[in-house]
């Protein structure tokens, strides 16, 4: 009988502090199997968010450092520069990518950096407790919107995805999910894309990963998968942008 | 026949292996870890097929698939 299946050495043997059914554990593997295959275990510099992810350098099994909310891909910038040899990479919240760290995000995008980032859109602000964030959706009740995401008073959700999309200078950029097991290998591939573009020096590239938050959004660990199949999907299709 | 091992102290009792595992071998157990958590248990004689549908969704790495 063979082991078919068992923890990758780029992802330390702890118990993380996330809540039960939080999607930050799916894809903190799924990068550690990634860097495990694409054998840049000792190549690798992670950039770690402000947000639940804040100490994700405790779970990872290679480099890591942690930049200040937001400034993840401006951090990452000033170590692919200097040491261009290095896989650098961001692991970044909504929150942390798509609200106090847009200015950041897009001018990395636009200066086309040779950087990989991960960007997980769970539609809420977890660390602090369940804020809104700008990927929150219409109609979605969080602490900060009681009654729901109003389109007059808090605007549309941001499809910073598709934003960057548009950038001339951003190569590679996938919307995937990681509601049940097809998607969740899905998002590997995606991610291992991502990270294979950096090493052919092909340019910026991100992947957005549709992520459970069952604790901020009130639900069940299954019932928080079946509201990213069902619901947010709708909003955030899942398909490669460029 | 395949099987699964669950690292119980690992184990946050979020159930998302027991709603995939498609011949309901995984069930919500009944002891608690250290942490105070119920952890999910293999059921003796589960038909596992190995498919490993379980550890791929288990967001704490707690299962090993044996094939
Ligand atoms: C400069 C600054 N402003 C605000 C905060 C408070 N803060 C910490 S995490 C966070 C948002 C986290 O949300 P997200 O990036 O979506 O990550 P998640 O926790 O959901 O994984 C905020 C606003 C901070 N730490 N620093």
């Amino acid at each position: 009988m063979k082991k078919i299946f068992s923890r990758p050495e780029s992802l330390k043997n702890v118990t993380t502090h996330y809540c039960a059914g939080c999607g930050h554990g799916l894809a903190h593997r799924l990068i550690a199997e990634v860097i495990d295959e694409l054998n840049i275990r000792e190549k690798v510099i992670a950039v770690a968010p402000v947000g639940c992810a804040v100490v994700a350098y405790d779970y990872w099994n290679f480099d890591c450092t942690e930049a200040a909310h937001g400034r993840a891909l401006a951090v990452g910038t000033a170590i692919k520069r200097v040491r261009p040899d290095n896989i650098v990479f961001t692991y970044q919240g909504d929150g942390d990518l798509a609200a106090i760290g847009t200015n950041e995000t897009i001018h990395a995008a636009n200066r086309g950096e040779n950087i990989t980032a991960i960007f997980i859109n769970n539609a809420i602000y977890g660390m602090t407790g369940g804020q809104m964030a700008p990927t929150t959706l219409l109609g979605q009740k969080t602490a900060t919107t009681p009654k729901g995401r109003d389109v007059r008073f808090q605007g549309y959700p941001l499809n910073i995805s598709l934003l960057l999309g548009t950038l001339p200078a951003v190569k590679y950029v996938e919307r995937v999910s990681l509601h049940n097991p097809q998607e969740i290998l899905k998002s590997k591939r995606a991610i291992k894309q991502a990270f294979q573009n950096q090493i052919d020096n092909i340019g910026f590239s991100l992947v957005e990963i549709l992520s459970p938050c069952p604790t901020y959004w009130e639900m069940s660990s299954e019932k928080a998968m079946s509201w990213i199949r069902d619901t947010m999907t709708k909003e955030f299709p899942l398909r490669r942008i460029k | 026949m395949p099987r699964i091992t669950i690292d119980k102290e690992k184990c946050k009792g979020c159930l998302l292996c027991v709603s995939v595992c498609p011949k309901g071998a995984i069930k919500a157990g009944t002891k608690m870890n250290k942490r105070g958590i119920t952890f999910v248990e293999f059921k003796k004689g589960g038909n596992c097929l190995g498919c490993a549908m379980c550890a791929v969704i288990c967001p704490d790495c707690c299962i090993e698939v044996y094939k």
